[in-house]
């Protein structure tokens, strides 16, 4: 067994998510032969990102500064506002290169369980924002499981009443794939979404 | 190779690593099972919707030194994508499955009478033919029946003497008559009373006729049974929406 400052490092390590003891073993003695340089310009990042990423005050988005860049953009359509779980579901959306307006970043899904419903997310915030009537379309873009699913059904109860237009994005069959290796559900879901074809 | 199949219900389910789940069901002929699910929230996943919770599946697992692995999933009933669209059914069944993992806290122990009861009581919360809130409660007290904690709601629970009464106590164990009323028991309307032991016999005619105030009574008092018995009460209950 390893002692003192490198047993400490493995400990640090292995708290990190997807990281087991055999992994964290590794990366320290990686880190343990890299060059300093390398091995500071690591630490420094790490403190760095504690220090200088929060979240901006308009969408929840991780940012370095108080209003993100996608808030900030004058390009961005204004009146069309993306509702997702979490800052990754962005950079996800944003890859498409399909969506040019804004996100709400709501902090997870409700999930009665764990103890989460709509006071422990930013649901509240979200209300705010519509308030001003100048968004004019919610595309709710929570995760396809049945979290995301009741947490967009409570999204919509809420939206509805607003006179706003209230969507869901589709789910459906993978591209690229087989119909025959597709599940019930989503070849349920599928069928339940599918579109005209002129 | 060591696998075994069942057919159960998915409690709940939790991240493990990049892409699996750990999973954790209800099984007829072995009890709670935990097992991962491989690469289960990955969009191109072939049994990933099939384990949702609520789901009712015919499932194969292949026996690990810690945790059982998935290897085959078919759906027998998905109760979850028309619970989902129901918030306040969605988060009624949320607790039901909470209370199941709890009731049920040793792997692999048979509790054959709790399997047919979450299977039915999803089924009837799925069918919407009576209120969630009662189906609820009536589930939370039928599950303490089976774990050996029936309460009592009209004859006397020390003495045994014939009721109806007016003092009922938590710890006592349900209704009291007068020369065993413990201090501090409570006096809730008879109405009450009558709506909980409906609901603990299944009397859904009695139970769909009960007013607004005897409906909160009785969860309250359905709580109370509840929090005494697990010695905490359910995360999942604070947020379930009571029509």
């Amino acid at each position: 067994m390893y002692e003192g400052v490198l047993a400490d490092l493995i400990d640090e390590l292995g708290q990190l998510p997807g990281i087991g003891p055999k992994s964290a073993q590794r990366i320290a003695f990686y880190l343990l032969q890299a060059e300093e340089e390398d091995v500071k310009r690591l630490a420094n990042t790490l403190l760095e990102v504690q220090e200088r990423v929060k979240f901006c005050e308009q969408c929840g988005n991780v940012s370095e500064e108080d209003i993100c860049r996608i808030c900030r953009d004058p390009r961005r359509d204004p009146s069309m506002l993306c509702v997702v779980e979490e800052s990754r579901d962005v950079i996800a959306i944003e890859r498409t290169g399909e969506y040019r307006g804004r996100y709400h970043v709501l902090g997870g899904a409700i999930s009665p369980i764990d103890g989460i419903g709509p006071e422990q997310l930013r649901v509240r915030e979200l209300m705010q924002r519509l308030s001003d009537g100048a968004i004019e379309e919610v595309i709710i873009a929570t995760d396809p499981n049945l979290e995301g699913e009741a947490t967009a059904t409570y999204l919509a109860r809420a939206l509805n009443p607003l006179g706003l237009t209230v969507s869901r994005l589709a789910s459906g069959l993978p591209v690229g794939g087989d119909l025959e290796y597709a599940d019930e559900v989503t070849l349920g879901r599928a069928f339940a979404g599918r579109r005209r074809v002129d | 190779m060591p696998t075994y199949r069942d057919e159960g219900v998915v409690l709940r389910t939790q991240r493990l690593g990049e892409a699996d789940r750990i999973i954790t069901f209800l099984t007829r002929e072995h009890g709670r099972v935990r097992a991962v699910a491989k690469g289960v929230r990955k969009t191109g996943s072939r049994f990933g919707s099939r384990l949702e919770p609520f789901g009712r599946v015919d499932v194969q697992f292949y026996q690990g030194r810690s945790l059982d692995t998935v290897t085959q999933v078919e759906t027998l009933h998905a109760h979850g994508p028309r619970l989902a669209t129901d918030y306040a059914r969605w988060t009624s069944g949320t607790a039901m499955l909470e209370a199941t993992e709890r009731l049920t806290p040793v792997d692999g122990e048979p509790v054959l009478p709790q399997y047919l009861l979450l299977v039915a009581a999803l089924r009837t919360l799925d069918s919407q033919t009576h209120d969630a809130g009662l189906i609820l409660d009536a589930f939370i007290l039928r599950s303490l029946a089976i774990s050996g904690w029936s309460p009592s709601f009209s004859d006397c629970a020390r003495c045994g003497e014939a009721g109806p009464h007016r003092a009922f106590s938590v710890a006592g164990g349900g209704a009291l008559c007068s020369a065993c009323r413990l201090p501090g028991s409570a006096a809730p309307a008879p109405q009450t009373l009558m709506l909980l032991g409906a609901l603990l016999s299944g009397d859904w005619a009695r139970a769909d006729d009960s007013d607004q105030r005897a409906r909160r009574e009785g969860t309250s008092i359905t709580a109370a049974l509840m929090t005494w018995h697990l010695e905490r009460g359910l995360r999942s209950w604070p947020l379930v929406e009571r029509v």
